[in-house]
C-alpha cells in the first residue's frame, strides 16, 4: 500500500514550506504524488523518480564522452586535486544540509579553499549592506500574524517563491490579521507589471535601475521634505501618498529581491532600503527581509557566519585566517581574474547561472561537480559525482529566509549504493587527511 | 538591410523556468522556458519581428539566439527580459563593480531578426562558449 508522508519540508526556495504531503510507494523507493507543493516544489519531488538518473560518478574522457568510475576513484581523484591545488574555489552549498557544509568547510580549511555560496550572485549585495548598516528584520510568523502593510520591492514571489504569498505575506489570517488579505495593504514596486503586482493593491512602476532614487525619495517623503515632480518615473503625489499610508501602519514589512541586488547600485540599494525601514520605525513598527532564493542559502550564510564570521566568499587559502572581501574573494571575480587553480562545485549549477565569461574561465580548470542530476556544470566538469537529494532522499538542517532553522525530512530511499553529501564529504575529508599525512599528493 | 534595435535587458526567474530547472536542465520544459525573450509589442513592431520568431541578441560580451515572444508580464517599451539560464548568461556581462554580483539586470543589448538561426541546447550553449564542442 502506498503511504503518505506528512509535514514534509520542500527543498526548493527560501520559504521552506513545511506542510507537504508526499505519497511514496510500498518499498519506499518511488514518489507517487505530492500535495500542497507549488509547481516547482512538486516538480522537484517528481524529478526523483525520472528514469535515466546518473547513479555512479562519471569522468570525462579525452574525446568528451563520460566514463563511469567508482566512488572510491572519484573520491581519490577529488582529494588529490584539492590537496595539489593551492587555491580551490569551493562554490555552491545552497542546496545541501548545514551538516554537509560543516564537513566541506573542514576540508576547505585543510586544503586552503575559498568557500562561497549562491548568495554571491543573488543576495550577496544584501549581505554587504547588512554588514554595513545592520538589519531590522523579523520572522515570517510575525509577518503572518502582524503585518498590515506589505511591500514587495524588486521581487516576484508569484514566480520565485510561489507559496510565500499564501503562507505568510498576503492571504493568510493571523492572530492580529484576522481579516487576511482584506486587512492588509499590499504594495509592489517593480519595473514590470509582474504577476505579484497583479495581487497588489498598489503598483508603483519604477524605471529600471532607479530604485535607489525612489527609495531615497521615500525617505525624503517620510521626513516631510519636498520632492521633485517625478522620481524614477513615479509622480511625487504617489510617493507622498504611499509614504503617509505606510506611516499609519501597525506593522509594515518590506520584502526585496533581485530587482534591488542585481541592478546598478547593488548593495547601496539595499543599504537605503534598510535605512528607510529604520526611518519608518520612528513612526511605527517596520521590518525588512531578503527573499532568499535557494532553500538553504541562508543556512550556508549561517554556518559560514558562526564558523568564520562572514556569510559568503570566505577565503581560507591563508590557512591561519579567514578573509572576506567582495570583489576579491567572490566566485565570479575569482573566475574572471583566473585566480583559482581548481573548482569544486557542490549542490549548485554555476554553468547555468554564472555569466559565460566566468564559466569559460572555470572550464579551463580541473573541476569536480557534486550534484544529484546532470546539469550544465556537470557537462563541463572533469568529474561528476551524483549524490542523494537532500530534503528528498536524506534529511538535514536548513534555514528559512528569516533565519529559522528547520530540519528537512527524508521521504524516500536514495538509489542503491548512492552516497549522501555528508558521506561523500566525510570520505573526501578522510582521504585528504591521508594525503596530507603523507606530505601532499 | 537588417533592422537592429537596442533594448535594456533584464534577466529574472519565471515559474516556468523554475519548473523546467527542477525537471532537469536538459529537459524540453527547461529549454522552452528559458530560450525566450519577452518583448513589448511596440518593440516587436519597431524591429519588424513576428511573435515566436528567433532573434539574435548581442551584448558587450557575446550573442545568443532566442525566440522573441510577446510579454505577458507587462514590460515597458525599451525593456526586454530573458529568463535566467545558460542562454541569458551568454550575454550577461561578468563585471561585478567589486560587489561579486555580475550585471544580471540592466545592460544594453542589440536585437536583430534571425528567423532561420537555430537555438542551441542548454549544455550545448555552454559547451560551445567554453570551446568544448569538437567540430
Amino acid at each position: 500500500m502506498p503511504k503518505d508522508v506528512t509535514d514534509v519540508i520542500c527543498p526548493f526556495c527560501g520559504t521552506l514550506c513545511d506542510d507537504l504531503i508526499v505519497t511514496v510507494s510500498d518499498d519506499n523507493k518511488t514518489i507517487l504524488g505530492v500535495k500542497n507543493a507549488c509547481a516547482i516544489g512538486a516538480e522537484k519531488f517528481n524529478h526523483q523518480r525520472l528514469p535515466g538518473r546518473v547513479q555512479r560518478p562519471r569522468m570525462r574522457q579525452a574525446d568528451g564522452s563520460y566514463k563511469e568510475i567508482t566512488y572510491d576513484e572519484a573520491i581519490d581523484w577529488t582529494a588529490n586535486l584539492l590537496v595539489k591545488s593551492r587555491k580551490t574555489l569551493m562554490y555552491g552549498w545552497a542546496s545541501t544540509s548545514c551538516q554537509a557544509m560543516s564537513i566541506g568547510h573542514e576540508i576547505a580549511e585543510k586544503v586552503g579553499g575559498i568557500v562561497d555560496n549562491c548568495a554571491t550572485v543573488c543576495h550577496g549585495s544584501s549581505l554587504i549592506a547588512i554588514e554595513d548598516v545592520g538589519v531590522p528584520s523579523c520572522t515570517l510568523g510575525e509577518v503572518k500574524n502582524r503585518a498590515d502593510r506589505v511591500i514587495f520591492w524588486g521581487c516576484n514571489p508569484a514566480h520565485a517563491h510561489p507559496r510565500h504569498m499564501s503562507r505568510y505575506s498576503i492571504f493568510p489570517r493571523g492572530f492580529f490579521t484576522v481579516k487576511g488579505h482584506k486587512g492588509r495593504k499590499i504594495y509592489c514596486v517593480d519595473c514590470r507589471y509582474t504577476d505579484t503586482a497583479k495581487c497588489a493593491d498598489e503598483f508603483i512602476q519604477v524605471q529600471q535601475g532607479y530604485d535607489y532614487e525612489l527609495l531615497n525619495a521615500f525617505r525624503t517623503a517620510v521626513r516631510g521634505e519636498a520632492l521633485p515632480d517625478f522620481v524614477g518615473g513615479v509622480p511625487k503625489e504617489k510617493i507622498q501618498a504611499m509614504a503617509d499610508d505606510l506611516k499609519s501602519a501597525r506593522f509594515g514589512i518590506i520584502f526585496f529581491g533581485m530587482g534591488l541586488t542585481h541592478t546598478m547600485g547593488r548593495n547601496h540599494n539595499i543599504d537605503i532600503a534598510i535605512n528607510l525601514t529604520r526611518d519608518m520605525n520612528d513612526h511605527t513598527k517596520f521590518a525588512i527581509m531578503a527573499m532568499r532564493g535557494h532553500w538553504n542559502v541562508t543556512g550556508s550564510g549561517q554556518v559560514l557566519g558562526w564558523q568564520y564570521g562572514f556569510p559568503y566568499a570566505v577565503d581560507l587559502s591563508r590557512r591561519d585566517q579567514a578573509r572576506h572581501q567582495t570583489g576579491e574573494t567572490t566566485s565570479v571575480d575569482l573566475l574572471n581574474r583566473n585566480e583559482v587553480e581548481a573548482c569544486f562545485y557542490i549542490a549548485t549549477d554555476p554553468g547555468a547561472h554564472f555569466p559565460v565569461d566566468a564559466m569559460i574561465s572555470s572550464s579551463r580548470k580541473p573541476t569536480v561537480t557534486v550534484d544529484p542530476h546532470i546539469n550544465c556544470t556537470t557537462e563541463i566538469s572533469d568529474i561528476h559525482i551524483p549524490v542523494a537529494m537532500v530534503g528528498v532522499e536524506v534529511g538535514g538542517c536548513a534555514y528559512r529566509m528569516d533565519n529559522v532553522p528547520i530540519e528537512t525530512r527524508k521521504v524516500v530511499d536514495p538509489p542503491e549504493g548512492m552516497l549522501t553529501d555528508e558521506e561523500l564529504l566525510t570520505k573526501i575529508n578522510t582521504r585528504v587527511d591521508e594525503l596530507l599525512a603523507k606530505g601532499g599528493a | 538591410m537588417e533592422k537592429k534595435i537596442t533594448l535594456n535587458m533584464i534577466t529574472c526567474r519565471t515559474i516556468q523556468q523554475g519548473v523546467g530547472m527542477e525537471a532537469g536542465k536538459t529537459s524540453q520544459k527547461y529549454f522552452d522556458a528559458c530560450t525566450i525573450m519577452h518583448m513589448h509589442p511596440e518593440d516587436m513592431k519597431k524591429l519588424g519581428v513576428w511573435k515566436n520568431t528567433n532573434v539574435k541578441v548581442t551584448s558587450s560580451v557575446g550573442s545568443v539566439i532566442v525566440k522573441a515572444v510577446e510579454t505577458r508580464e507587462d514590460l515597458v517599451p525599451g525593456l526586454a527580459h530573458i529568463p535566467m539560464g545558460p542562454w541569458a548568461n551568454r550575454i550577461v556581462p561578468a563585471y561585478t563593480y567589486s560587489t561579486g554580483e555580475p550585471c544580471f539586470k540592466g545592460f544594453p543589448v542589440d536585437v536583430e531578426v534571425a528567423a532561420s538561426a537555430r537555438i542551441m541546447g542548454a549544455v550545448e550553449v555552454l559547451q560551445d562558449a567554453c570551446g568544448l564542442i569538437r567540430k
